[in-house]
């Protein structure tokens, strides 16, 4: 079991406020990630959790049983650290083993789960080098042995991928959700990086400046954000927002559309624009658009579009795509 | 157009080769130019070191007393020999050992806590840790003077009072414990040397394995021993290598203290060479002695490296 609830939770360093009441319920077995530009307080949130800072406000429960007062290890959590924070002098079956020898299980028992970890993790060979002999992704998953080694309630990570380079984040990225879905684990996952939030989670929590603006699956963030930051956070390349007189026209504060719901076109109809930059990456093409009194709008068009800077073209919206936006930049519900 | 290519390929080949000349040319002329003005600086050592060494040598050889500085011949490895089996000379190696295993032995076992002590945030910590550092720069003259006359005084001590206070008899601390007064001196210098290394190198642990530890389970003690001990043992190795140095040639407080007695009690062989020379004035087996210490200095350099030295490889 691994149901994790926070109740009014709030955090502040002396005078600043970095959480302010976040409530949440993450369910059983599913992964969520916290995602939020830096500073908006998705690690002192995970760490909240996970015990390492103490709470100034709101109950957190797991399981139903408030453990705001519990010290980290009684918790039943386990974590994965940004820096994998593995223990130097080790091998990688002491790094592994800690937290079950800390735990006083008898010593066969201890390497049976730590062989059964280890394989799991393709780690088997490396069980008796040092942390320091390894290569980064090695390092990540002798992070992850040891925080599932210890069977928790649920896993904790702390943006365990930002130290790889790309194409081996976008492997582990791919073997920390199977390994997720195979245990049956809740997971609670931070991350700045929206496609790793896209990709990986059940459900995202979006964060910023201390709030949480809005929680959901990654579909739902995506076709049906809340307010004007999730909008613009979520979805890559990011929403236009066109405030002024087009929006004004349709009685909104600001309208915002997709780049990939915006039709182009060579002639005729909808908003005249000129492409100030095109950029071809063969699947795709990006057109950045001047659009007069609309700004510059970015538009996405699946394959090649032979348009080069300078071209007049025409953009006409997705009507039932384009999402309005009132003066305190929530969404208006149209339907 | 191939020609033309070719002809642009053997430019090419000779002007890398011209470079590579110029390169080599280059760095030699930096070669020679670096120990020209490394030279004086480097004679200069050099004399600095072999002019005593070769006179202590030279006198090592000798008979030659400053009581009698007329007559003196040459005599051989007499002055070894003498030395040697001089029964002075066990006793002053074995205290020599003692003083330097205990201070290393107090400095470390009270430095480590102490650098715990003083790596937890508390009031005015910039304070204290000048207040713990400071017995090191004073001087070793001086503080003995203070321990001797303020501190451990059998009558008008500050232990002696607290003694009398209690209703005890004051220790006579020079005479009848005057090893451990010595050792208690020196490990009070060398106490905040070992603090502050310790200090640093908990300062530089990873504040990330330390909450890693914590949601492990494991308990302040435990991860004092399991991670906080090996990230020291670098730092521990410094210390005892730096200290050892420093110990084996103790002279100051045993000259001001005790001068090396009740008997030979506190005699070590810094200060039995020292005796040699200046209290009973024989420069020849002084020399002797000297150059002995210079060996044993070595054997114990060299059993440190061997045994806790490999702490220091990477």
């Amino acid at each position: 079991m691994g149901q994790i609830t926070l109740q009014g939770v709030r955090k502040s360093f002396g005078p600043v406020n970095i959480i302010k009441d976040a409530n949440l319920d993450i369910e059983n077995g599913s992964f969520v990630v916290f995602v939020g530009p830096s500073g908006c307080g998705k690690t002192t949130l995970l760490r909240l959790i996970a015990g390492l800072e103490d709470v100034t406000g709101g109950q957190i429960l797991i399981d139903g049983r408030n453990v705001v007062d519990v010290p980290p290890a009684k918790r039943g959590l386990s974590m994965v650290f940004q820096s994998y924070a593995l223990y130097p002098h080790m091998s990688v079956r002491g790094n592994i083993a800690f937290g079950l020898k800390m735990a006083g299980l008898p010593r066969p028992e201890i390497n049976r789960k730590v062989e059964a970890a280890a394989a799991t993790l393709n780690l088997t060979p490396y069980l008796d080098r040092k942390p320091r002999e390894l290569s980064g992704g090695q390092r990540q998953r002798v992070a992850i042995g040891r925080a599932i080694v210890r069977e928790p309630k649920a896993f904790l990570f702390d943006e365990p991928l930002s130290n790889l380079d790309a194409a081996l984040r976008v492997q582990m990225r791919l073997e920390v959700t199977k390994l997720q879905k195979q245990l049956a684990t809740t997971a609670v996952y931070v991350t700045h990086d929206q496609v790793e939030a896209m990709t990986m989670a059940d459900k995202i929590v979006v964060l910023n400046a201390g709030r949480i603006e809005q929680y959901g699956s990654p579909l739902e963030l995506y076709e049906h954000p809340a307010n004007l930051f999730v909008a613009g956070f979520i979805g890559s390349p990011k929403m236009n927002f066109v405030p002024g007189e087009v929006a004004g026209e349709a009685g909104v504060a600001i309208i915002g559309i997709r780049p990939e719901h915006l039709k182009i076109g060579k002639d005729g109809d909808g908003w005249p624009g000129r492409v100030s930059v095109a950029e071809h990456l063969g699947s795709d093409t990006f057109l950045y658009v001047e659009g007069g009194k609309l700004g510059t709008l970015t538009v996405r068009y699946v394959g090649e579009l032979s348009l080069r800077a300078g071209d007049r073209v025409w953009l006409t919206p997705d009507p039932a795509r384009m999402h309005r936006f009132n003066k305190e930049g929530s969404v208006i519900r149209t339907s | 157009m191939e020609p033309l290519g070719r002809q642009e390929a053997a430019m090419t080949t000779q002007q890398v080769i011209a470079t590579q000349q110029t390169q080599v040319v280059a760095t030699e002329q930096t070669q020679v130019l670096g120990r020209a003005l490394l030279s004086p600086a480097v004679v200069l050592l050099f004399i600095w070191m072999i002019v005593p060494l070769a006179m202590t040598i030279y006198f090592s050889t000798l008979h030659y007393t400053l009581m009698d500085s007329e007559n003196w011949s040459f005599v051989g490895l007499e002055n070894f020999r003498y030395f040697l089996t001089d029964p002075a000379f066990l006793t002053s190696l074995q205290n020599t050992l003692v003083l330097v295993g205990s201070v290393l032995a107090i400095t470390i076992l009270l430095g480590t806590p102490l650098a715990l002590l003083l790596d937890q945030p508390v009031i005015g910590r910039s304070v204290v840790r000048l207040m713990v550092i400071a017995p090191f720069f004073v001087m070793p003259t001086v503080s003995a003077l203070v321990w001797k006359n303020l501190l451990m005084h059998p009558v008008s001590g500050l232990f002696a009072w607290i003694a009398n206070l209690f209703g005890l008899t004051p220790i006579d601390w020079f005479n009848d414990a005057p090893m451990l007064a010595v050792i208690l001196i020196v490990a009070w210098q060398w106490l905040p040397f070992a603090t502050l290394i310790l200090l640093t190198a908990l300062q530089s642990q990873d504040e990330e394995q330390k909450e890693a530890a914590e949601m492990d389970g494991a308990s302040a003690l435990s991860t004092f021993i399991y991670l906080t001990l090996p990230h020291l043992a670098r730092p521990i190795t410094v210390v005892v290598l730096i200290e050892t140095i420093f110990l084996l040639t103790v002279f100051a407080e045993i000259f001001v203290t005790t001068g090396g007695g009740p008997g030979l009690q506190t005699t070590n062989i810094a200060f039995l060479i020292y005796s040699q020379a200046l209290i009973q004035f024989d420069v020849g087996n002084a020399s002797a002695g000297g150059l002995v210490a210079v060996v044993i200095a070595n054997i114990v350099a060299f059993f440190l490296v061997r045994i806790i030295g490999r702490n220091l490889e990477v």
